[in-house]
């Protein structure tokens, strides 16, 4: 059993212009913890476009809202969680869509949103999303000390 | 955290030089320097993307967008230059089947 280590925890005002904020946050963290370059990389982006989601879905133009992140720092991992309290979407719905670009479609029919979550499952182990009071975003990265990289069995028995 | 845009113009070529980290509050900076250039008409456009160390799904909408945009206006985009980082999400994506990209910097790694 391994128990929770550490655990950060910012409040940004729901804009554009903090997520980078967030983002730099995350990268020291995971900096600190010993994650390889191309995996902090990854960490930033998939932090980066949760909060993305949560500046543009959450709160309606004139509201000033604000967005809770929790960096939770473990032995094995990095969680981190994003947290708004606007309005939540249908998931379900949202993530039928999620996947890569299918170069058979006509340009026309490309989308310019709805990459962010696609891309948020593809860079992290594990990924939920509960919506009631609010979206909580909650994304997993495991931390691989040894530098070997898991085989694809590994990582396809992590639990969902 | 910012992003710094350079445009040159050679007759009906447009090369924009990006800098910086695209995101959630850059994007709309490129994309307003990006769609006035894809929707010439027979215009080629250049975008190089070589010091680009951040870019997220915000960076690769604002692509989608100037993809459409010059293909309805029959005007040509192009990206060049790249480090693998970046260009590791337009594969992730898929995008790179349907963007023209070129010149990527730096090994798989």
């Amino acid at each position: 059993m391994i128990n929770i280590s550490d655990f950060v925890e910012m409040k940004i005002p729901a804009q554009a212009e903090f997520v980078g904020v967030a983002r730099l946050t995350v990268s020291g963290i995971a900096n600190r913890m010993g994650y390889s370059y191309d995996e902090i990389e990854d960490i930033k982006i998939a932090l980066s476009e949760a909060c993305t989601n949560a500046v543009n879905h959450a709160y309606k133009e004139d509201e000033k809202g604000q967005i809770t992140i929790g960096y939770g720092i473990y032995e094995d991992r990095l969680e981190m969680m994003v947290l708004d309290r606007g309005q939540s979407f249908d998931y379900s719905k949202v993530s039928e869509k999620l996947g890569p670009v299918d170069s058979e479609k006509s340009i026309d029919q490309l989308s310019e949103g709805g990459l962010g979550l696609f891309l948020i499952e593809s860079l992290m182990d594990k990924v939920e999303i509960s919506g009631e009071d609010g979206v909580v975003v909650m994304m997993t990265k495991f931390l691989h000390r040894d530098g070997v990289e898991v085989d694809a069995s590994t990582i396809s028995s992590t639990p969902k | 955290m910012n992003l710094q845009i350079k445009q040159e113009d050679q007759g009906n070529t447009h090369h924009l030089y990006i800098a910086g980290e695209v995101d959630a509050y850059t994007a709309p900076q490129l994309r307003e320097a990006l769609l006035p250039l894809t929707g010439k008409e027979s215009h080629e456009t250049l975008v190089h993307l070589g010091d680009v160390n951040y870019m997220d799904s915000t960076g690769l909408g604002v692509f989608v967008g100037a993809l459409k945009s010059s293909k309805e206006h029959g005007s040509t985009l192009k990206l060049r230059g790249m480090t693998s980082r970046v260009q590791r999400l337009f594969e992730i994506t898929g995008l790179d089947e349907v963007i023209d990209i070129e010149d990527v910097k730096g090994g798989s790694k």
